[in-house]
């Protein structure tokens, strides 16, 4: 302040400023970097033992019915004259399957992270907005299915929901020759913020939902309009059909399985124990058109998910790749080891 | 020089001749001349909009992403919404906008400062004070001291006898000393009578407005009487007036006609070598994108006629599959835009600006004694000043200060001048400490002028004749002028610094040189006023050496002084001197061997009879029309002989504080010096000397000075021969492959030892020679220093242009006075020394400082930085952003090739502006390897910037093939984390929209941790950056898949849910750390293995660093050496010519002897004016010295052409 006049030109002196900010400076130094690597080698092996571990005690029964096969219990029904067509998949378990088990239908070389198959729906519509049932926010995004030929407006609208999986299923356990029906869960199977927020049912007109529904079509595709998809169960109905809204989250990978059933109730409750099983499948959805496969899978839970053997070998991989370049790196920096007296 | 708006202007084409009438509005007005007002913005509220857009789609970048826009609103091609490409480029377009938006307000702002001056205008009669943007061709003005002159005028009257004006043209040219201009008698004769001046109708007929400052033809028609007017006659724009009162000017060329204005062409614009490398690397990095885009094409055609044809059952499509590849090319190409990153310029761009505030703000680049901050004037260089190889340094005023003191002498065999201790009889070290001598008995003495030796003054005091005779010959016998403003307030004003020093000595100890007319000199002796007849000034020239006055003192007896190089005056010296002679040599040779510069003084007295005859013939040679120099010269010689010595002065030219340690430093980072200077090749060398650029240990200094092409030829090549005997003739050119418009470069060659070259002017002329510039630069490059001397602007640009032109090498030139300009401009970056010689060299500089000394801390600390920083930042930058789209690509293999995104849209957006732009820009503003000190400790860490190893092609392919790894890391990992699993609860997990955020977490946390270990600098700001980055990620991500956005826009935000749903698992987490850890893994072995088998300098002193952790110690100075051998300089700067002005007889007769000289040549002359000291010509019609007769190369042509003045 008191030179004012004469340095009112000189910067000011804050580190800031002047560069001086305090720092830390880490740097790559022999005795950060092997004994971190050494760390990280084996923390990464013991997670990778967990999973590898905890990824061997699910237990998965997977099941190809697509019938591509002659000899194969749906082959039959692969023909396209052959409609409501009924076949019989059986299997048996060696071992008690622990529950709950989780049914799932799978299909393979589906796109549906296809780009034009996944822009094709209308959330707004999906939204219960009745609004967008007749007229369409973008025009393109459900094309082709806006429309059916007549120009009714379609309702859900898009490729997505006009290719909603309809196969269904019964599974029975065989005791001495006697079918016996296990009971499936179809309820909560989808996430809980698709069925209670994203995807909300147009409000019922006069009570009834289907009047809700007046002057649209059904997708093309779907043998009943949207609002009587679940004939027995009036709630599960409309956009939140626990099916439809498992096939809206459409898949990352052309390989995919969706969850089907889960098998909680009653004598199942446990698991399904050892024996005979038969399902029966309801053959409706075409897939050998592109070469598509179906299967039907049974598999429990972990902390960690599903059944999968990458995360715990890929982490012991990497793990024993940590220890074995700190020891390299150890080595390395013995015999080179740059002295101080370097003329840097 | 935005005070006078140097930015500008529209010629106006088709005007041949100029007519204007005075005092007749009307009459000029016809002809439409521009005003006075300048305009150097560019818009106004109203175009700004539309102008700014337009120039900047001119911008290839932001053009590509215009066109891009296009694409995605095309349904059949968008694979993304439009905001992915609106929100980044409307941010980068109002960032640039709101820039310009602040230049153009400046702009504006000082143009108003300009135009609202106010200046006393003639009209109809009466004086009224006008804006400056009012004043109109033909009006008659009226300037007072110390006011800027306003437009170009033509001067018709001023208030000093003769019509003479003082004016400085430090705006202009950047000297500060006056010149002098005069009015034709005819229009002096008005003098201050407004009537007449209101009366007053001349008409001037003059060349159409042009930017030839040294030039100016036309003629005045008054009363029927034709005057032909040249450049004396003409104020001009921008120079000041001083030491007169008032001057009444006509208003030739106006506002944008002005030689000023018509000056300030487009400096051109430079760019950093990064820059260049980065055109290059963009356009690679469209090949990159064509071709990915092709082969996902050609994929989506493969794909369309296998498995898609097949699909069609659930989604009926295009059935043309070369279509369908044609749309999906499309759409990739929108995908995979960001791999032209659009933000990378914005970034560069901020750095840059970050990076100049930083200079703009270092304590330690600030002179207090100037009040001069360090200023970065071109914030779009910085990290070039981490390359620099070549320095071309001006001498005087940038190694120099431009500062002659008056240090010793020898008068009449006695040596005054050094502290001789009482006891030992050594002569001590003069310091701050030691008490100067007292100047208290002489009231005129000047206060700043320090001696130590108090036998001198004692001498003075005790009345000894010979040390009277000395003082009262430096009073006497010089062209120096003064201005007391007051009583014993005196000023010189001096053409050379080493006179003033001289003048200014002589008045210190008693013997004032008070004032000067055109017959008479005054000074004062010891107290006592008397006045001299000046009735001769044989003025110096390059090749007398020398300058005499003849006066007639006081009491009637004639005397001849003279004062030049000991070697001219010694020849001419009375044989009875030669005792004196001798002891006066020694003095000499001590002088000069502490690189003092030296003049010997001698007198003589005169025959009254033998003058008067002497004065006629002179007076009829000085008339003479042929031959008159000869003539002249003759006559001098006459009288110029068997003088008497008095004794010798020594000036000590002033080494700039610092200057040999800042070379010293800049040695050890390879940096190599070349010093061109006007200067004599004697000065040149001593200088060269005194600051360590040459050295006594020096292997060989080889001296070029020859007159002939073959001459100079030769010796270059022996000089060649000697430092590399096994030179090969053809080996030294390598093809230039990168570069490509140029054919070769020269490569450096490596020699044992150190030499030096120090070539002069001529020969310089003939090595520029497009048939030996190789020969030249082959030899100069081998050497450690080079010295030119002599050299005009011109040759320097023309120095630098050669270094450029042939060595793969960033160059930097550094002046501060107008003869810099050329090579400023020439140079990669142009460093202004604001120092003595007026602002000219600032103003084209690209940054400027006070002091040499902060040169090393402009290189060594803010360029390694700047350049540090910009290639970390574009390796990271190029990483991140390949690392981001290449994942694209190894999904399309997953998703027929449908151009479906693998992230949200939002993130897309987002990525590049929120999440990942502040990390890195933090790391480039704040990142340093290692402190300021450590920087200044070890130069050599500059050294890999010099061989730009930090980015470079190399590099940018390691940033592409690290990201290809990452990419596939990044991909793959998640792919089989999720294959054919399902979330803890049994629920789906492995849906496109968990998918997507999964890869996305993995991406995010990756690049955090890649910038986390590039950056070694980690500031608060970093962790806040970095942290935050992150952080802010997580924070957007939950906040755009919450239910309150989806409500709001369905279609917008569909990933409701995902981000609870997704990363409450634990197997995504592990993922994250699997992918994280694999990415970097490899980077940290590479490095750590790197650095310990083979450790860069930078990892060598990081280390060191480490193990020292304490502050670098100050780098130490060291001790200049004195050397014992001759070297002979003599401390005579000035050009010829000014003498003429001094006495005025001949000045009444100027026009006779200087009708082809332009500015009166003083001092150091702007642009390649060949005049002045920096040349070494004269300017009397014939150039003094033949050898410089020298057909101008085809560059010299060249630029003479480009930029006629500066």
């Amino acid at each position: 302040m008191k030179n004012e006049g004469k340095s009112a030109q000189r910067p000011d002196n804050t580190a800031f400023t002047q560069q001086r900010l305090p720092a830390w400076q880490p740097i790559l130094s022999a005795g950060i970097v092997i004994p971190g690597f050494l760390i990280i080698g084996l923390a990464f092996i013991g997670i990778g033992i967990g999973l590898f571990l905890t990824s061997q005690t699910i237990q998965v029964q997977e099941m190809d019915y697509t019938g591509v096969e002659k000899d194969s219990p749906c082959f039959r029904c692969t023909i396209p004259s052959n409609l409501n067509c009924t076949c019989e998949v059986t299997f048996s378990l060696s071992t008690l399957f622990t529950g709950p088990v989780f049914f799932y239908y799978g299909l393979s070389n589906y796109y549906q992270n296809f780009r034009r198959y996944g822009v094709s729906k209308d959330y707004n519509q999906l939204t219960g907005d009745t609004r967008y049932f007749k007229s369409r926010s973008p025009e393109e995004d459900c094309s082709p299915y806006s429309y059916d030929s007549n120009n009714n407006p379609i309702v859900p609208c898009g490729a997505i929901a006009n290719s909603i999986f309809n196969d269904t299923f019964e599974l029975y356990q065989i005791i001495n020759g006697t079918k016996k029906q296990v009971p499936l869960d179809g309820r909560g199977i989808s996430w809980w913020t698709d069925y209670n927020i994203k995807y909300r049912n147009p409000s019922p007109v006069n009570g009834s939902l289907a009047k809700a529904f007046d002057g649209t079509v059904k997708p093309i595709n779907w043998p009943r309009p949207a609002y009587e998809l679940d004939l027995t169960d009036p709630n599960n109905n409309g956009f939140l059909n626990q099916d439809f809204l498992v096939w809206m989250r459409r898949a990352a990978l052309p390989q995919f399985r969706k969850l089907y059933r889960r098998i909680t109730d009653g004598d199942y409750a446990a698991g399904l124990p050892a024996g005979n099983y038969s399902l029966t499948v309801h053959y409706n959805y075409p897939v050998l058109s592109f070469d598509g496969r179906k299967k039907v899978v049974f598999s429990n839970v972990s902390w960690m998910g599903g059944k999968n053997n990458f995360l715990g070998l890929a982490y012991l991989v990497v793990g024993s790749l940590c220890v074995v370049m700190s020891v390299v790196m150890l080595v390395v920096y013995a015999k080179f080891k740059f002295s101080d007296d370097d003329d840097a | 020089m935005s005070f006078f708006g140097l930015d500008c202007t529209r010629k106006k084409e088709g005007e041949v001749e100029r007519k204007i009438r005075a005092n007749d509005r009307e009459y000029n007005l016809s002809f439409k001349y521009a005003t006075n007002s300048i305009k150097t913005s560019k818009y106004n509220p109203f175009t700004f909009l539309p102008l700014n857009l337009f120039e900047q789609f001119q911008r290839i970048a932001n053009a590509y992403f215009l066109f891009l826009l296009i694409l995605q609103v095309i349904p059949a091609i968008s694979s993304l919404s439009w905001f992915t490409t609106v929100v980044p480029l409307v941010l980068v377009l109002s960032v640039t906008a709101a820039k310009d938006a602040i230049d153009d307000i400046n702009r504006h702002r000082s143009d108003r400062k300009v135009n609202n001056r106010k200046v006393n205008v003639l009209i109809s009669g009466k004086l009224i004070s006008e804006k400056w943007m009012n004043v109109q061709v033909g009006d008659i003005i009226k300037l007072e001291n110390n006011q800027f002159v306003t437009a170009d005028l033509l001067l018709l009257s001023s208030s000093e006898p003769l019509n003479l004006v003082y004016i400085e043209t430090a705006e202009l040219d950047g000297e500060t000393n006056l010149k002098v201009k005069q009015a034709l008698t005819v229009t002096g004769d008005m003098g201050e009578n407004l009537e007449a001046l209101a009366e007053f109708n001349g008409e001037v007929c003059c060349e159409p407005p042009n930017n030839r400052l040294d030039r100016f033809t036309g003629t005045l028609t008054f009363n029927s009487q034709k005057y032909s007017l040249d450049n004396e006659r003409v104020l001009l724009r921008g120079c000041t007036l001083r030491n007169t009162d008032w001057c009444f000017g006509l208003v030739l060329f106006a506002g944008p006609e002005t030689k000023l204005m018509q000056n300030c062409g487009k400096s051109t614009f430079k760019r950093t070598s990064i820059d260049r490398l980065m055109n290059v690397l963009v356009l690679f990095i469209f090949g990159l994108l064509a071709l990915m885009c092709i082969i996902l094409a050609v994929g989506n055609g493969i794909w369309e006629n296998h498995a898609g044809s097949k699909f069609k059952a659930f989604l009926p499509r295009e059935e043309n599959t070369v279509f369908s590849a044609f749309l999906t090319f499309w759409s990739y190409i929108i995908i995979l835009n960001t791999v032209v990153p659009i933000s990378l310029y914005v970034s560069m761009e901020v750095i840059r600006l970050g990076n100049s505030y930083y200079i703009n703000w270092d304590r330690t680049m600030y002179h207090a004694g100037s009040d001069t901050p360090a200023e970065a004037r071109t914030t779009t260089l910085n990290e070039e000043l981490g390359q620099i190889k070549y320095i071309f340094s001006d001498k005087t005023g940038t190694l120099t200060q431009n500062i002659m003191t008056f240090n010793k002498c020898s008068i009449n065999g006695k040596s005054y001048g050094d502290v001789i201790d009482h006891y030992s009889g050594q002569s001590l070290e003069i310091t701050e400490e030691m008490t100067p001598v007292d100047f208290s008995f002489n009231r005129l003495a000047d206060p700043k002028f320090l001696f130590y030796d108090h036998s001198l003054v004692e001498g003075v005091k005790l009345e000894l004749p010979d040390v009277h005779a000395f003082f009262r010959l430096l009073a006497l016998c010089h062209t120096v002028m003064a201005e007391e403003k007051r009583e014993g307030d005196l000023v010189y004003q001096a053409q050379s610094p080493d006179e003033g020093a001289l003048v200014t000595a002589a008045r210190n100890f008693g013997f004032v040189f008070r004032s000067r007319s055109p017959e008479t000199v005054t000074i004062e002796e010891m107290g006592i006023q008397r006045t001299y007849e000046l009735l001769a000034i044989l003025d110096f020239n390059n090749v007398r050496k020398r300058m005499s006055v003849i006066v007639r003192n006081p009491e009637g007896k004639l005397s001849l002084y003279c004062k030049g190089a000991d070697t001219i005056i010694y020849e001419r010296l009375h044989p009875s001197c030669s005792e004196v002679m001798k002891v006066t040599t020694e003095h000499l040779n001590e002088f000069a061997g502490e690189g003092l510069r030296t003049l010997v003084l001698a007198y003589k007295d005169l025959d009254e009879e033998y003058f008067s005859e002497w004065k006629q013939r002179h007076h009829e040679s000085s008339v003479a029309l042929e031959d008159r120099e000869e003539k002249l010269e003759k006559l001098y010689e006459e009288i110029e002989k068997d003088m008497m010595l008095i004794g010798a002065t020594a000036v000590e030219d002033k080494l700039q504080d610092g200057v040999t340690q800042t070379l010293e430093q800049l040695a050890k980072a390879e940096i190599k010096i070349w010093v061109l200077t006007g200067d004599k090749q004697e000065t040149a060398e001593n200088i060269g000397y005194s600051c360590n650029l040459l050295r006594e240990e020096m292997n060989e200094v080889f001296v070029v000075a020859a007159n002939s092409p073959e001459e100079v030829r030769q010796e270059l090549r022996d000089a060649r021969l000697k430092m590399c005997p096994d030179t090969e003739q053809d080996k030294f050119l390598i093809p230039e492959i990168i570069l490509g418009n140029t054919p070769k470069v020269v490569q450096d060659e490596n020699v044992n030892g150190e030499y030096g070259l120090v070539i002069n002017g001529h020969s310089l002329a003939f090595a520029l020679e497009s048939n030996m510039e190789l020969e030249f630069l082959r030899t100069a490059c081998i050497c450690k220093t080079v010295i030119c001397c002599r050299v005009t602007p011109l040759q320097k640009a023309q120095v630098v242009e050669l270094v450029k032109k042939y060595k793969k090498a960033v160059t930097l030139a550094i002046g501060d006075g107008a003869n810099d300009v050329s090579m400023i401009k020439a140079a990669h970056i142009g460093v202004g020394i604001s120092g003595q010689e007026g602002m000219q060299a600032v103003l084209s500089s690209d940054f400027s400082f006070a002091q040499f000394r902060f040169l090393q801390r402009l290189l060594l600390v803010h360029g390694r930085w700047s350049y540090l920083r910009m290639c970390k930042f574009l390796r990271y930058f190029f990483y991140k952003n390949f690392t981001f789209t290449f994942v694209h690509f190894w999904y399309a293999f997953f998703c027929g090739f449908s151009a479906q995104t693998v992230y949200d849209e939002g993130y897309i957006t987002l990525y590049n502006l929120v999440y990942t732009a502040l990390p890195v820009l933090g790391m480039s503003l704040f990142d340093q390897d290692v402190n300021a000190g450590w920087s200044l400790e070890y130069p050599q860490l500059y050294v890999p910037g010099q061989l730009s190893q930090y980015f470079s092609k190399r590099a940018f392919m390691m940033c592409a093939l690290h990201s290809w790894y990452s990419s596939l890391v990044l991909f793959f990992v998640p792919y089989a984390a999720i294959y054919d699993t399902a979330r803890d609860n049994g629920k789906d997990g492995t849906d496109y929209q968990s998918f997507a955020l999964i890869t996305e977490t993995c991406l995010t946390v990756t690049v955090c941790v890649q910038l986390g270990l590039d950056l070694s600098y980690w500031t608060v700001v970093n962790h806040l950056f970095v942290w935050g980055s992150l952080g802010m990620f997580f924070i957007l991500t939950f906040t755009m898949y919450t239910d309150g956005l989806y409500r709001l826009r369905p279609s917008s935000f569909a990933f409701i849910g995902t981000a609870r749903n997704c990363l409450n698992q634990p197997n995504v987490w592990l993922t994250v750390a699997l992918t994280a850890i694999l990415c970097v893994l490899p980077v940290v072995v590479y490095r750590f293995l790197s650095s310990q088998i083979s450790p860069t300098i930078n990892e060598k002193v990081r280390y060191k660093v480490c193990q020292m952790k304490e502050p670098a110690p100050r780098p130490r100075r060291t001790r200049l050496t004195r050397r014992s051998t001759r070297r002979s300089g003599y401390a005579f700067s000035h050009a010829h010519g000014y003498g003429d002005l001094m006495t005025s007889g001949r000045y009444l007769r100027r026009n006779a002897l200087t009708c082809s000289t332009g500015l009166i040549p003083t001092g150091r002359s702007p642009g390649f004016k060949p005049t002045g000291r920096s040349a070494g010509y004269s300017p009397v019609g014939r150039e003094q010295n033949p050898k410089q007769k020298v057909e101008p190369t085809s560059l010299q042509v060249f630029r003479a052409v480009k930029d006629s003045f500066f």
